[in-house]
């Protein structure tokens, strides 16, 4: 069964993962995809201790994920991928083209960000990344929630939800 | 004359923090049954960043002397942030699930220390769990 759901998020696992999106997909199993969290097994413990016990957690870099992507979509279970950063997600699309939507869910305010939604805040070069990607074929929208309403990119990058 | 709610309005002894308006609520509900909710800081993390939760926490630690972060859910950014909190700081708890009952049971219980107060806390609030059916 394909992963439901590719997500860029800072806060990685929390609440609107675990319940808000987790419960009405069924997910049973999450893929954490951060180079810095996969190298340390205090940030690994860390998170793994914010997984409901129902639900399984993968831990990858970046290469690793991508080599270990056929697994991940051929898992019989529902599934959900997590990256906090927008330049992680589009390395691993870079390396699965099997990905053809993106889940913009939570990039929040930082230095040379300006606000786009909400929840969505880039800069100028995050933009650029966003606008690559959907040149490249994938589609971006932008949800918190399931309940939410989706916000393609290009109303993204103009604010027009914000 | 003195007023029991004022002179209960010590420093604040814990911080509550959570998703949406959680704290913010809770902290208002302590408030309306005892008036003591100057022995709890309510903090929003609507719209920041991990780090900036860390951050926001650890100055109201600083700021008033708490030693219990209260957080609402194990799986959330709040309790991610407390748990890199308690890993440096030794004096400081963590309890996660707070409900109304925990924090009633905490700002009441001024005499232990603001950690024994949070282990009894969270006893009392697991306890307020109750299932009730029609048999």
């Amino acid at each position: 069964m394909p992963i439901d759901l590719y997500r860029i998020d800072d806060r990685l696992i929390h609440g609107q993962v675990v319940v808000g999106w987790g419960q009405p997909l069924n997910a049973r199993f999450l893929v954490l995809v951060d180079d810095i969290v996969a190298s340390s097994d205090w940030e690994k413990e860390l998170y793994r201790m914010a997984v409901p016990p129902e639900m399984d957690i993968y831990f990858a870099d970046v290469a690793t994920a991508i080599r270990d992507h056929p697994r991940y979509a051929s898992d019989s279970r529902r599934g959900i991928l997590i990256s906090g950063d927008i330049d992680s997600m589009t390395r691993l699309v870079k390396g699965v083209k099997a990905i053809g939507s993106i889940n913009l869910g939570g990039i929040h305010h930082r230095a040379g960000r300006s606000e786009k939604l909400r929840y969505i805040f880039l800069t100028p070069e995050e933009e650029k990344q966003l606008r690559e990607l959907e040149a490249a074929g994938v589609e971006v929208t932008a949800q918190d929630v399931p309940s939410a309403h989706i916000v393609p990119l290009s109303d993204v990058l103009a604010g027009a939800s914000r | 004359m003195s007023n029991i709610a004022d002179s209960e309005q010590s420093a604040a002894r814990g911080i509550v923090i959570g998703h949406g308006e959680f704290a913010a609520g809770l902290v208002s509900a302590v408030d309306q049954i005892c008036g003591m909710a100057g022995k709890l800081v309510g903090l929003s993390m609507v719209g920041l960043t991990p780090e900036d939760i860390e951050t926001k926490i650890r100055d109201e630690l600083a700021r008033t002397g708490a030693h219990v972060i209260f957080t609402d859910l194990p799986a959330g950014s709040a309790t991610i942030a407390a748990r890199r909190i308690v890993r440096d700081l030794p004096a400081i708890m963590l309890v996660s699930g707070v409900n109304l009952a925990t924090l009633l049971d905490f700002v009441f219980n001024s005499e232990a220390s603001p950690l024994d107060a949070a282990r009894s806390a969270a006893a009392r609030g697991k306890a307020s769990l109750i299932v009730v059916e029609r048999s």
